[in-house]
């Protein structure tokens, strides 16, 4: 069984997010880079369902900053085969683009199941997995956090509201959009990547011109205002716990 | 394109979501500004009672037994078919486990703009425009509606479900559906949520635990003070994925909706994931190290702390207050 | 892919004979159990140090590796000081064998994530490197951060994790700055340049992240100019004088209470007020054990004036281990799990002890101290002190703290 991969990276959240000067865009210099966390779901599910089917992973990823650790990463974690897409990325390509440049590599793998994260914190213009499926004219299925092999076939649990879980049934190929894998994502020792950047050769492919069509013209960006925040309260934390027990006093809540 | 705006109804289990009032309250200006009706499409099998409070002017009413409960690919080739015969100005989807699935199909299908993470949608004199949130609701970005039927997925930002019922139940027009023979993707069963001994959207006092609580061993002292003011626990979706708490406890999107009296967040960066699942709480207070943190632009009270020295602190006075 | 792992246990010891320093002393193991006696969770093992050394023997590795409680061990060095045939166990065998568990797969989630973080951001607090320098940007005067000031200094401090991020170590890396500026020591700090020293990391099984972080701090100093590398913090100081020299990185290092005891005349005089307090000291398993350094932090304590220096039961190479390392301070909820015990809070029930409990002192109005000299102890003890009847009133004190304070700066 064949299972494809597909990652994206984002920003770091760790960072503070800081506009260009312009107000269009987010300010990339200290920008740090890192797998989008559905993504690394993806990746552990795709490996669990090889160690327990067997078959292959291949994972693929667009070529920005940072990219080749990921991959690298991810070699040493169990896959197969890491491809990295080479072209004209930003950190603002939109996912059309980036789902029509996918596209054309998964195709030519020719899997059996397609995994992505369900979402990233920078989806402006829908999440990755249903466009790549439209293209491919694969069935879609997201927000799944189970899946099992039957075959021909796959039983996935998809996530509702209130906790609630639906079994569905999709026919192979598909693409899943990944909420979370079985279990967490595993560990990897510094020492096993770094072997692997030694010994695994990452396979470089061009894409063509991306094709941002499908994605909304941003005119602004810029923070929400900090006028609606909550009332701090302040001093050291004797002062801060008796505040909060006037205030739970005041609300009856003692 | 006509001025019409079409909303796609989520229902579950024989209720319709909150997310779609929230979705027809957005949408109600918007066919305003632009001259057309708000149309609510709904897809079902016998669930025509759903569209009786609905508050929208006309219901596309689609039934067949293949859209008996959501599937992805069934919906899509409705609601694919609804849109190339109606030509509407836009198309309002939830940001969920329903409206993202199609949405992104539908947008390369049909080859239509899509917006995603919209948090509130205007009209600026004959434009519309959007604002949606990205990184965790740390940047707003704004733009303007292409000029073509815009695909929208939207979450739920200030507007109020209750703008989106109606007291006197709108028109509903029966509508075939396309061929929706040979569907790939099947709605087996479900799996109802893991039966705990508490309901957390019933408990007045909630404590909410997050990934700052570091350790399963630390959620003692959430568990202390939760005790100290007769509350229940909950969690945000990193503590439930660790397995530190059930599923039942989660707030959030993939959880409950709570309204309680106090929501006391501890450890908690408040992403929208988890701050959808926070209705109005009376009292909210946010304790989190990062002065930064989303969660404070919601929160009423919040306090930069370490938790780990200001909960047990706290905890102490309150019993102090308490049996004093 | 599969990395070439070791699978046997013979390639496990050939590996130790050939690569750990004085490695081929395990053929020496005369299973006298010493070690396993000594140890804080001996208890509780599955295998302690002595039962690894006899599974490797028994050529089952394997199996050793299906059990989690090596992740138990403190690397506090208190079997490496007791083994009468001197083996490196503590530097050897228990550190290798977590690096086995960790290629097993076999690590504790707590620990995962901080590894993960010191792997993402270069220290295992998740904190932005770039806030590195950002305790000290307040200060007056100005403290010389090397990429900014551009000039040779004598002595580079090298501050280390939790003393740049936690704030708990925040007041005595403030009151260091003090002293040193009080002495007109020329120093510099490398500030964002200067990544984890990765001691601790290494010790927990982690030898790829460590030479990473090697590697970074080992670019900064290569562009400074400076005589020698002082630091505040045991580990670091542990790594930079017996670990980086492995790796050719090689600068002349002391820790604070060495420099500071060799600038004792120079002191002396500084400390004019009293602190009239018992104090005990608890020897640093980096400082102590590892190193050899004794008496020097008690030479500093015992030159202020109206200090009484006591002595807990267990101190200098005996001395009782507060739980931090080996990657202690990132498992403290497994620790828990397994032993239902906290080391901290044993070492706080000594300090009581020897200290006598707050009714005894305050009648004789003396402060009690527990007086340290590593960042990892503050928060631990601090908490310990929380939870131990009698411990009311103890207060923790690194000793730069009560130097700042007799110096009045």
């Amino acid at each position: 069984m064949d299972i494809v991969v597909v990652v994206k990276l984002v920003p770091d959240l760790v960072e503070e997010i800081e506009i260009t000067g312009d107000g269009k865009t987010v300010d990339t210099t200290f920008m740090r880079l890192i797998i989008n966390e559905p993504d690394d779901h993806a990746l552990e599910q795709a490996i669990i369902l090889k160690e327990r089917e067997g078959g292959e992973v291949t994972v693929i990823g667009p070529g920005v900053e940072d990219i080749d650790g990921v991959l690298f990463t991810a070699a040493a974690k169990g896959t197969d085969r890491q491809i990295k897409l080479t072209g004209d990325f930003d950190v603002e390509v939109n996912n059309h683009a980036l789902a029509r440049a996918f596209a054309n590599v998964v195709r030519e793998a020719q899997p059996d199941l397609i995994l992505t994260g369900v979402q990233a914190h920078n989806d402006m213009d829908g999440a990755l997995g249903p466009l790549m499926a439209e293209y491919l004219e694969m069935p879609y299925i997201g927000y799944v956090s189970g899946v099992v092999m039957e075959g021909e076939t796959c039983n996935v649990r998809k996530e509702y509201p209130g906790g609630l879980i639906g079994e569905m049934q999709v026919n192979l190929p598909a693409v899943l959009g990944i909420q979370s894998a079985e279990s967490p994502p595993r560990y990897v020792a510094v020492s096993k990547v770094r072997q692997a950047m030694k010994t695994v050769t990452l396979d470089e492919q061009t894409s063509s011109d991306l094709d941002r069509k499908g994605g909304p013209a941003v005119s602004r960006m810029f923070q929400p205002e900090s006028g609606e925040r909550a009332e701090m309260i302040e001093g050291d934390i004797d002062n801060i716990a008796e505040k909060l027990v006037e205030i739970l006093r005041t609300a009856d809540a003692i | 394109m006509n001025g019409e705006i079409y909303v796609l109804i989520e229902h579950l289990q024989g209720q319709v979501s909150d997310m779609s009032y929230i979705m027809l309250a957005a949408g109600r200006p918007l066919a305003d500004a632009s001259g057309g009706s708000l149309v609510a499409m709904l897809l079902g099998q016998d669930v025509q009672g759903l569209a009786s409070d609905l508050g929208a002017d006309r219901v596309l009413y689609v039934e067949h037994p293949a859209l008996a409960e959501f599937s992805p690919e069934a919906y899509l080739k409705v609601i694919a078919d609804l849109i190339q015969q109606g030509n509407p100005r836009a198309v309002l989807l939830g940001e969920t486990s329903i409206g993202a699935d199609v949405a992104g199909t539908l947008s390369a299908r049909l080859d239509l703009p899509l917006v995603s993470l919209c948090r509130d949608i205007y009209a600026e004199g004959n434009t519309l425009k959007f604002v949606s949130q990205i990184y965790g609701g740390k940047v707003l970005a704004e733009g303007d509606l292409p000029e073509a039927t815009t695909l929208m997925t939207m979450v739920p930002g200030e507007y109020k479900a209750e703008a989106g019922q109606s007291a006197t139940a709108p028109e509903i027009v029966a509508t075939s559906p396309p061929d929706l023979e040979g569907l790939k993707v099947t709605h087996k069963q479900f799996i109802e949520p893991e039966a705990g001994d508490v309901d957390i959207a019933k408990e007045p006092i909630l404590i909410a635990v997050g990934r700052g609580i570091q350790q399963e061993m630390n959620i003692e002292i959430a568990e202390e003070l939760a005790e100290a003011l007769g509350g229940e626990l909950c969690a945000s979706r990193p503590v439930v994925d660790q397995g530190w708490m059930t599923t039942g406890r989660l707030v959030g999107k993939s959880g409950k909706t709570v309204k309680p009296k106090v929501y006391f967040a501890i450890g908690i960066s408040g992403a929208p994931e988890h701050a959808e699942g926070i209705g109005d709480a009376e009292l909210f207070i946010a304790i989190n190290t990062d002065e930064q943190a989303p969660i404070f632009a919601i929160a009423k009270y919040g306090a930069a702390a370490d938790l780990f020295d200001l909960i047990p602190a706290l905890t102490e006075k309150i019993k102090e207050a308490k049996g004093g | 892919m599969e990395t070439k792992m070791i699978d046997t246990s013979t390639e496990f010891i050939y590996q130790f004979v050939e690569t750990v320093p004085e490695g081929e002393r395990i053929r020496l193991c005369l299973q006298c159990g010493a070690c396993s006696g000594a140890c804080p969770f001996g208890f509780v093992m599955d295998f302690p140090p002595h039962g690894m050394i006899a599974m490797l023997r028994a050529g089952l590795l394997d199996d050793m590796l299906k059990s989690d409680t090596a992740w138990m061990c403190v690397s506090c060095y208190a079997c490496t000081e007791v083994c009468p045939a001197n083996i490196p166990v503590t530097a050897g065998l228990t550190t290798r064998v977590k690096e086995e568990m960790l290629l097993a797969g076999n690590v504790p989630t707590e620990l995962q994530d901080a590894l993960e973080k010191a792997q993402r951001y270069f220290n295992p607090l998740g904190e932005s490197p770039r806030k590195r320098a950002e305790w000290a940007s307040e200060l007056e005067p100005e403290i010389t951060i090397m990429a900014k000031a551009k000039r040779p200094v004598d002595v580079l401090w090298f501050v280390g994790d939790y003393a740049s991020y936690h704030p708990s170590a925040r007041s005595a890396t403030l009151a260091l700055t003090k002293i040193l500026n009080a002495l007109d020591v020329d120093f510099g700090i490398l500030g964002p340049e200067e990544v984890s020293d990765g001691d601790s990391l290494r010790l927990a099984g982690e030898s790829g992240l460590f030479e990473m972080m090697v590697d970074k701090n080992a670019s900064a100093f290569e562009k400074y100019e400076f005589n020698k590398i002082f630091t505040s913090d045991p580990h670091a100081y542990n790594a930079l004088k017996n670990e980086y020299p492995r790796l050719d990185i090689s600068y002349p290092v002391q820790h604070y209470t060495q420099f500071f005891t060799e600038r004792l005349e120079q002191i002396q005089p500084l400390l004019k007020n009293s602190i009239d307090a018992d104090v005990v000291f608890h020897d640093p398993c980096y400082l102590g054990r590892a190193n050899d350094i004794y008496e020097e932090p008690r030479q500093l304590l015992q030159s202020i004036p109206g200090v009484e220096l006591v002595e807990m039961s267990h101190c200098r190479g005996n001395s009782l281990c507060c739980g931090g390392g080996g990657g202690g301070m990132w498992l403290d909820g497994f620790r828990w799990e397994k032993a239902e015990a906290r080391i901290s809070e044993w070492r706080v029930r000594e300090a009581v002890s020897a200290l006598g409990n707050q009714e005894t002192t305050s009648k004789g109005g003396r402060a009690r101290i527990l007086a340290i000299a590593c960042p990892y102890e503050t928060p631990r003890f601090e908490d310990a002190i929380k939870s131990m009847p009698g411990a009311e009133g103890l207060i923790v004190k690194d000793i730069v703290e009560l130097l700042a304070e007799s110096m009045g700066v």
